[in-house]
């Protein structure tokens, strides 16, 4: 089924009444955090019944923009119109109450709680002596069936899948009423089928007369559902293109302002397995999905390219290469060396380099120095410690040193590493990691949040170290950074990994088709 | 409202919220003393002189300073981790039951072995007593601030039982109290005639020794790195269970310390009453120091002076000396605020 | 060996376990509030010396017995205020704060009592809560004479279980108070405030906590000293843990706590003093730290409970 299936036709009803007052209107919004400028002067309107697309590559400042919508922040300077109508700044409360919904792209939903609860949640007086149960349900039933929104109201969130959670969410929008629907990024954690299901009820909402705003940085899906484009660069708003007269090209110079040479990439010269996973089944961590029987085989100078919808085990994996989980079945070998004490420490000793998903919560230590992070994985060789203390000499040497080479904008090497922007403490962890030139290294959606230049540096650095011979799982839900550096393609599902294709092998289309799990049948097809 | 994390700031400012935070303690204590009736301008130089007025009153708030130096290196370090010890009291009271039973006779040996001797084995049966709240966090998640607290009441059941069973003094006219120790196992007098004894030199060497270990070596980084983020310091191959384990050893050892310093070189025996809570006061004195050892000294010497302050402004000013524990759980909470603001900045809106 | 077991048939043994659970009722129900919401509340042993002392010197000073306990619950939600702006908008650390709450909480306490009455070596006792018999339920054998001869203040703190289990599940308030407990950004998204749902707890809590304490001086001891909460307030949280963060088997684990607390002064009495009375009364404690090692493995916390939130946070 492809993705444009719910384009809605260019020409057809919701537009002929725009043009009357615009539903919402911000004017020349501004929002800093310290030095960054992440809104500037931002002015637009929203008319009722249309989609408008806001675009922009991570970091252009669209998530911000939304919290000030929504409440979250307060705008430095500028205003917002609901409806004709000042909205009140920094109160969530004022934004559900002037009719704006929100879908964030991390879920709120409280997850042992169950749907109607997350639903009705603050929609009846605080000072009601018992919560009406039966009126939530009657008009959940109801608003479930009008926009094809089928859920269990009284199923716990921890049930659900992604598709279903993330309904739960627009539920809670139109439960309140909400005339203006915002989408963050709403598609990052849905298959391709659930994409479709998403914008066949967008299409359903907009009959309805809501407006939307989708916040997207992928082209195709802002071809496929807006009317009109919004292209945010660097906190400023670069310019409003009509969808229809448009075009995808155009958009992406638009979105990345100048041309970024996409990396070019030497012919890998595949050497021998030296990560092998042979039916490695685990516990799961949390929430993570388990792995179900996984084989894998990283060669040495190759890139391997690990894409899926978030969620579907990618998460367990890294841990199980990290050293943080072990197997609960299964076989892991490194070299031609089975593998049976597991640990981080362990995956460090056998020259893991690993670069980790969250860079706040595993990659850094936020309130100790540069030069403390960056000894954190090998403070205990003979370089930096003797006898049981520390050669801070050493350890400082090494931080400038990373610093330098890995071209750090830092105070100090005594900074806090929290006082970093993210490209930077980004680069910090990269430097960490391949410094010792290791064998295998894990990056882990190591350009999230990044800006071009960050993501270009992190980019180059890794292919040189494929072309030092080092072999590369590369885990990441951007398929455009899957698909321009990989040299072998596999794709998670529920726990599974495909085969794994040489790059070019599979059509988009096909990877889509393994990542909503429909199994291996486009190779037989 | 919200928090913003401040650039590195300046030394002034990171010295101005810490005083804000002693006038803001005065302040409160200022309230009390009008409350009961007299005049902050008479109480406050009396707490001052009662302190520090005289070579004897100097000597007294070093004296009453001594555990509190201990305690509150124990919770500095274990508070660096992040374990949250809250049972310095019991461990206290260990020290003193090992010191008596190994002090009073038992081992006759030369002061030269037995006063080094005693000491291991108080620091190690506080080690031992922590070790248990550690386990149970490590192994079984069982939360440590409750294990401790708890272990505070038993401990202290647990040394009344020995006063009125096995180590009760047969001389002591039924009192619930231990024999004194033997000279071999005294703690000498730093100045002859004079309270002050060589405990307290033991416990500025212990935070200088604290101090070296918390900066200089590895197991002092593993501490630092657990505390902030126990996340990262897994995932950086930093082993968390062993570093809480040694953590927990450490921070047991130096409390038990407090109450060997007591027992040996104060009390002589002991009783129920060898500690006026000198385990939870290090909690005071910890974040005081802002959990650094050296400051330690400063912030136990400190407290101490409201403490011998307290009791002679008392005395003579008709104030109850309880203020004395007013103003130090004011000092905590004001200091922990005026921490925050030196490295975050209040945005109200 | 046979009248250790007869102990459990005894009406009076009955009476005074549901007398001992009480003031473990009241107080346990406080904490449970707090940490539903999010927040440890380590204040709560200073608070619980607040209670007890804010309720008997109302009556000490010629007041009624409910101004009592209504000054004891204002006082408790002070500190309580004090505990949830430091912990709450600040995010100070839970720990560090609940303890500095207890040691400012226990001695502003004490200095007032000594201020109060300065020479006063006995603490002077008042005319407490009488028992007031439930006529027709209290003649019931042993249960109905344990549960309905009791004083008001016990049937206040029966009545305190029932209305927290209402408000927490019932209402849409207790709907908003579990939710900021499991995940403050779905109820800051619903338009409600993660910090006032949390200060309104912490600070209700802790009026419930000081009625705890006040149920010491005015329907047990009848009056104020020192020292007198003796670690009841830790037990409390604990019993928050046994009870899985639920009202009903937070009242179970109480009952069953006092009842054991009970059974083990009268066998005390009955072992004639051969073994001594302190491994008796280390039992509670023990069993406390038991109780916590028996559930930890399958304890599920409210998941936000002592993360501090900043508004727009996810």
């Amino acid at each position: 089924m492809p993705l444009t299936n719910a384009l809605p036709e260019p020409d057809a009803g919701p537009q002929a009444d725009a043009g009357a007052t615009p539903v919402l209107r911000l004017s020349s919004i501004t929002k800093r955090f310290g030095p960054l400028v992440a809104n500037d002067a931002i002015s637009f309107e929203l008319r009722k019944g249309e989609v408008i697309a806001l675009l922009g590559e991570n970091g252009a400042g669209k998530t911000t923009l939304m919290n000030i919508l929504f409440g979250h922040y307060v705008a430095d300077e500028g205003s917002v119109e609901v409806m004709g109508k000042p909205l009140a700044a920094g109160d969530p409360r004022a934004a559900l109450d002037a009719g704006i919904g929100m879908v964030h792209q991390h879920f709120t939903l409280a997850e042992s709680m169950t749907v109607l609860e997350n639903i009705a949640l603050g929609t009846q007086s605080a000072w009601k002596p018992r919560f009406d149960r039966s009126a939530a349900r009657q008009r959940i039933a109801r608003l479930s069936a009008d926009f094809g929104l089928a859920l269990d109201p009284d199923a716990p969130i921890t049930s659900l899948s992604v598709g279903e959670r993330q309904r739960v969410e627009i539920l809670k929008a139109l439960y309140r009423d909400a005339r203006i629907l915002i989408l963050d990024e709403p598609t990052a954690v849905l298959t391709p089928s659930e994409t479709d299901a998403l914008f066949g009820t967008l299409k359903l909402l907009v009959g309805q007369g809501l407006s939307i705003i989708f916040i997207s940085h992928k082209l195709h899906e802002v071809m496929a559902v807006s009317d009109r484009v919004l292209v945010l660069r660097a906190g400023r708003l670069v310019a409003e293109r009509k969808t229809a007269g448009s075009s995808r090209s155009e958009l992406a110079a638009l979105m990345v302002g100048q041309e970024v040479a996409s990396p070019t990439v030497a012919e890998p010269k595949p050497g021998p397995v030296v990560f092998e996973l042979k039916g490695v089944s685990t516990q799961g961590q949390g929430n993570a999905a388990r792995l179900d029987g996984v084989s894998l085989a990283l060669r040495a100078g190759e890139i391997t390219g690990l894409a899926g919808v978030s969620g579907n085990g990618q998460a367990t994996l890294a841990a199980l290469m990290a050293g943080t989980l072990s197997p609960a079945s299964g076989e892991m070998a490194i070299g031609a060396q089975a593998i049976s004490d597991w640990s981080p420490r362990a995956a460090l000793a056998h020259g893991i380099g690993r670069i980790p998903e969250d860079r706040h919560a595993f990659g850094t230590i936020g309130d100790m120095s540069v030069t403390e992070n960056v000894i954190s994985e090998r403070y205990r060789t003979p370089r930096f410690s003797r006898y049981g203390f520390l050669d801070w000499k050493a350890a400082r040497a090494f931080a400038e040193a990373i610093v330098r080479d890995y071209d750090v904008k830092c105070p100090s090497p005594e900074a806090r590493i929290r006082l970093l922007s993210g490209g930077n403490m980004q680069k910090l962890i990269l430097g960490r990691a391949l410094d010792p030139d290791p064998a295998i290294i894990l990056a882990n959606q190591p350009t999230r949040g990044l800006d071009v230049g960050a993501v270009s540096f992190v980019h180059r650095r890794l292919l040189e170290a494929r072309d030092r011979g080092a072999a590369i799982l590369l885990i990441s839900e951007d398929l455009e950074e899957i698909l321009a550096l990989s040299d072998q393609i596999i794709v998670m599902s529920k726990g599974r990994l495909s085969t794994p294709s040489k790059r070019g092998q599979r059509s988009i289309r096909e990877l889509g088709e393994l990542m909503a799990g429909q199994g291996d049948s486009a190779d037989a097809a | 409202m919200r928090l913003e994390p401040k650039p590195a700031p300046s030394l002034g400012v990171t010295l101005l919220f810490p005083v804000m935070a002693i006038a803001a303690t005065l302040v409160v204590a200022a309230l009390l003393v009008l409350a009961a009736g007299a005049s902050p301008f008479s109480v406050f130089p009396l707490i001052v002189k009662g302190a520090a007025g005289s070579q004897f009153a100097i000597l007294e708030t070093l004296t009453r300073a001594t555990p509190l130096i201990f305690t509150g290196l124990a919770v500095a370090v274990a508070f660096r981790a992040r374990l949250w010890n809250i049972g310095a009291e019991a461990q206290l009271y260990i020290g003193g039951v090992v010191t008596v039973v190994l002090g009073t006779g038992a081992l006759p040996l030369p002061a030269i072995v037995l006063i080094p001797l005693i000491m291991l084995a108080s620091m190690a049966a506080g080690a031992l007593l922590l070790a248990g709240p550690a386990v149970l966090k490590t192994r079984f998640g069982v939360d440590e601030v409750v294990t401790t607290l708890l272990l505070n009441f038993i401990v202290i059941l647990f040394v009344s039982m020995l006063l009125e069973g096995v180590l009760k003094d047969p001389m002591g006219l039924g009192w619930p109290q231990s024999q004194r120790v033997i000279a071999d196992a005294q703690l000498p007098r730093i100045i002859q005639g004079k309270r002050l004894h060589l405990g307290f030199a033991i416990a500025v060497v212990a935070a200088l020794v604290t101090w070296v270990v918390m900066k200089k070596t590895v197991l002092g980084y593993e501490m630092r790195a657990v505390g902030h983020n126990i996340g990262a310091a897994r995932f950086a191959g930093i082993p968390v269970n062993r570093v809480l384990m040694k953590t927990a050893l450490l921070s047991g050892g130096l409390a038990a310390l407090a109450g060997f310093s007591e027992v040996a070189g104060l009390k002589g025996n002991l009783t129920l009453d060898l500690s006026p809570g000198y385990g939870y006061t290090g909690i005071v004195v910890a974040m005081l120091a802002m959990l650094n050892p050296l400051g330690v000294i400063a912030a136990a010497i400190f407290v101490a002076a409201i403490f011998v302050g307290s009791d002679a402004m008392s005395r003579s000013a008709g104030v109850p000396s309880y203020i004395a524990q007013v103003m130090v759980a004011t000092a905590l909470l004001t200091m922990v605020t005026a921490l925050l603001l030196t490295r975050y900045r209040i945005r109200w809106k | 060996m046979e009248q250790a077991f007869d102990i459990l048939f005894q009406t009076s043994f009955w009476v005074a376990a549901i007398r001992i659970a009480s003031p473990l009722i009241f107080a346990t129900m406080g904490e449970l509030i707090c940490e539903r919401a999010g927040v440890l509340n380590l204040g709560i042993e200073g608070i619980m010396t607040v209670g007890a002392f804010a309720g008997w010197f109302t009556v000490y000073s010629g007041g009624d017995l409910w101004t009592g306990v209504l000054v004891a619950a204002l006082a408790g939600a002070c500190f309580g205020l004090l505990h949830a702006t430091l912990t709450v908008p600040l995010g100070l650390s839970q720990h560090v704060v609940g303890i500095g709450i207890t040691l400012f909480a226990t001695s502003l306490t004490y200095f007032t009592y000594r201020l109060a009455l300065p020479e006063v070596t006995t603490p002077p006792k008042i005319v407490p809560f009488q028992p007031l018999p439930i006529p027709g339920l209290s003649s019931i054998p042993v249960l109905g004479q344990a549960l309905f001869s009791q004083t008001a203040l016990t049937y206040l703190a029966f009545a305190s279980v029932a209305i927290v289990a209402w408000v927490l599940y019932r209402t849409p308030v207790g709907l908003a108070l579990r939710a900021v407990g499991e995940s403050p950004a779905a109820v800051e998204a619903q338009g409600i405030s993660v910090t006032g749902m949390r200060i309104g707890a912490v600070v209700v809590g802790s009026a419930l906590m000081a009625v705890g304490g006040a149920f010491l001086t005015m329907s047990a001891f009848n009056s104020f000293f020192f020292e007198m909460i003796n670690g009841r307030g830790w037990i409390c949280i604990a019993l928050v843990v046994f009870g899985s963060w639920r009202p009903g088997k937070a009242l179970i684990g109480a009952i069953l706590f006092a009842a054991f607390d009970a059974y083990q002064v009268r066998l005390q009495q009955l072992s004639g003093g051969v073994v001594p009375y302190q491994l008796f009364l280390m039992m509670p404690y023990a069993l406390s730290i038991l109780a916590l090692i028996l559930v930890a493995r399958r304890a599920t916390y409210p998941k936000a409970l002592m993360i501090p939130y900043q508004k727009g946070e996810r």
